[in-house]
């Protein structure tokens, strides 16, 4: 379970974030959503405990993320998968050994081990054959595959996407969602996926937020978004999904009598 | 306002400087406490010494010729040109070889370990490495730290006899010194304590030129041009250090 308590972060003048309070319970996916510059990392970086907040606390499965040191932070990391927005591949390292890297230096699996392993997670993203290839020699999208197998392939228990599906085309992206989603099937991890690809992502995620201007404006399920009447999720939603004003006004009808928002 | 302004760099200066304290702290305790990553260690053995060896040879060759022309003539206007060889020798062995020799792995190798971990750092690849339960220090910068310390020493050696050899070319061969001369009287001047010495600065700046290159790539701005910033400020303050911390221990050893 993650747990955002009243989070503040500024970055010399600018307030980022303003008191950011969330909540994600075990084995859930919730998708952070808001326009480019709103935060959205800033969030995921504190709970992977890259950032330290100037004031709140993160809790992951109870521990509060700043008061862990040295091995206890260690250990918790390494139930930690983070998808990064560049990929943060190491650039002298092949697409194998990057994705063998965390194996060989956190676990006691043999090469064979590590070996099978890591062609059985290459191939779920769709990258059998490019094992020998470096990162400077593949493409956005093989990078950002190469980088979700490199997350995936110690099973973490929770799973931080930072737009895993950015920069790449529908068909890929569209890959990579599905994987997600199975691999949540599969593991049960709990998760945070930041995107802007509403339409696919509110397929996969269990509860959505919105952060605008640093803070939560909303959080629900997708379904309750679609819905919402306030103007600023309405604007970012209607935008993000292309829907026609005039779906969103028959969703309205719909909901009305029901006494939903 | 004047006074604001000097009391800010100041306090900027002072950050800074604590800063590097710390990193050098860190480094050496993770240094000194297993686990050490053994294969990063031979790789960066290889990178700072092996790769080095060949610029090393070039630049002692050279500096062992020119001071043995230069001292010729010099020593002859006093008619001891009889003492080239220790003279050679010992301007190689206290000085000129360790400090030409830290200076050549801080331009070769030290900014190549300012851009890797600079290029690292912006490309969140330094991010990445602590995701996966790993210390960065011990795993980019130790390895480096100790392959400085183990490598400078080996190279200066290397420049040390090469440039002996060099001085005894010009003063031997060219300028026609006995070749017992150039190597007996090398043999009655100079000492172990003055090879010692020696040592101790190349193993000093060894630790050094990682320490400071290590530093400024991990605390690099932004962008391709905060790493090109960070490689120049890495080579001129790792110089000046070498320099200057050549002079302290000088006046503290000799």
């Amino acid at each position: 379970m993650i747990q955002m308590e009243n989070l503040h972060k500024s970055f010399q003048d600018l307030e980022v974030l303003k008191g950011v309070s969330l909540q994600v319970e075990k084995g859930e996916i919730l998708a952070l959503i808001g326009g480019s510059g709103h935060g959205k990392t800033v969030i995921l970086k504190h709970v992977a405990g890259l950032m330290k907040p100037d004031r709140g606390r993160v809790y992951v499965n109870g521990k509060d993320v700043y008061k862990l040191r040295g091995d206890e932070l260690e250990q918790l990391r390494s139930h930690l998968g983070f998808l990064f927005q560049s990929g943060a591949l190491f650039s002298s390292l092949n697409v194998f050994d990057n994705v063998a890297f965390p194996l060989r230096e956190k676990t006691r699996l043999g090469e064979r081990e590590i070996r099978e392993k890591v062609i059985n997670v290459l191939e779920q993203v769709g990258l059998s054959g490019a094992e020998d290839k470096y990162p400077a020699q593949i493409s956005g999208g093989m990078i950002k595959r190469t980088a979700l197998a490199r997350s995936l392939v110690r099973n973490p228990e929770i799973m931080l996407f930072d737009e895993p599906t950015t920069g790449l085309d529908p068909v890929i992206a569209h890959i990579i969602l599905d994987l997600i989603k199975s691999v949540h099937k599969d593991l049960g991890f709990t998760g945070i996926i930041v995107s802007h690809e509403l339409s696919r992502v509110f397929q996969i995620v269990q509860k959505v937020a919105m952060l605008h201007e640093g803070l939560i404006l909303f959080v629900g399920t997708p379904e309750e978004i679609m819905v919402s009447r306030d103007p600023v999720v309405r604007q970012f939603v209607t935008e993000a999904l292309r829907i026609p004003s005039s779906a969103m006004r028959s969703f309205d009808r719909e909901e009305k009598p029901r006494g939903k928002e | 306002m004047f006074i604001r302004k000097l009391g800010a760099l100041s306090v900027t200066g002072l950050r800074r400087t604590g800063r590097l304290g710390l990193f050098f702290v860190t480094t050496f305790f993770f240094a000194v406490t297993p686990p050490l990553k053994f294969s990063q260690l031979l790789k960066q053995i290889q990178f700072i010494g092996f790769q080095s060896a060949l610029v090393i040879f070039l630049t002692g060759a050279f500096t062992g010729m020119v001071l043995g022309l230069q001292g010729f003539y010099t020593l002859n206007r006093f008619g001891s040109a009889a003492l080239l060889g220790p003279m050679v020798a010992l301007s190689l062995i206290k000085e000129l070889g360790p400090v030409l020799s830290a200076l050549m792995v801080t331009g070769r190798a030290g900014s190549a370990m300012t851009a890797e971990i600079g290029i690292m750092r912006i490309t969140e690849q330094i991010d990445a490495i602590k995701l996966m339960g790993l210390n960065p220090f011990r795993y980019l910068v130790v390895p480096k730290f100790l392959a400085g310390i183990f490598a400078l020493p080996l190279l200066t050696a290397i420049f040390n006899v090469v440039g002996i050899f060099g001085g005894y070319v010009i003063g031997v061969k060219l300028l026609g010194i006995g070749e017992g001369t150039y190597f007996g009287e090398m043999s009655n001047h100079v000492t172990v304590q003055d090879i010692v010495q020696g040592i101790y600065k190349s193993l000093s700046f060894g630790a050094l030129i990682p320490w400071v290159c290590c530093y400024k790539g991990y605390y690099v701005g932004y962008g391709a041009e905060g790493v090109s910033k960070a490689t120049t400020q890495a080579v001129v303050l790792s110089s000046v250090l070498i320099l200057f911390w050549d002079y302290i221990l000088t006046s503290a050893l000799f």
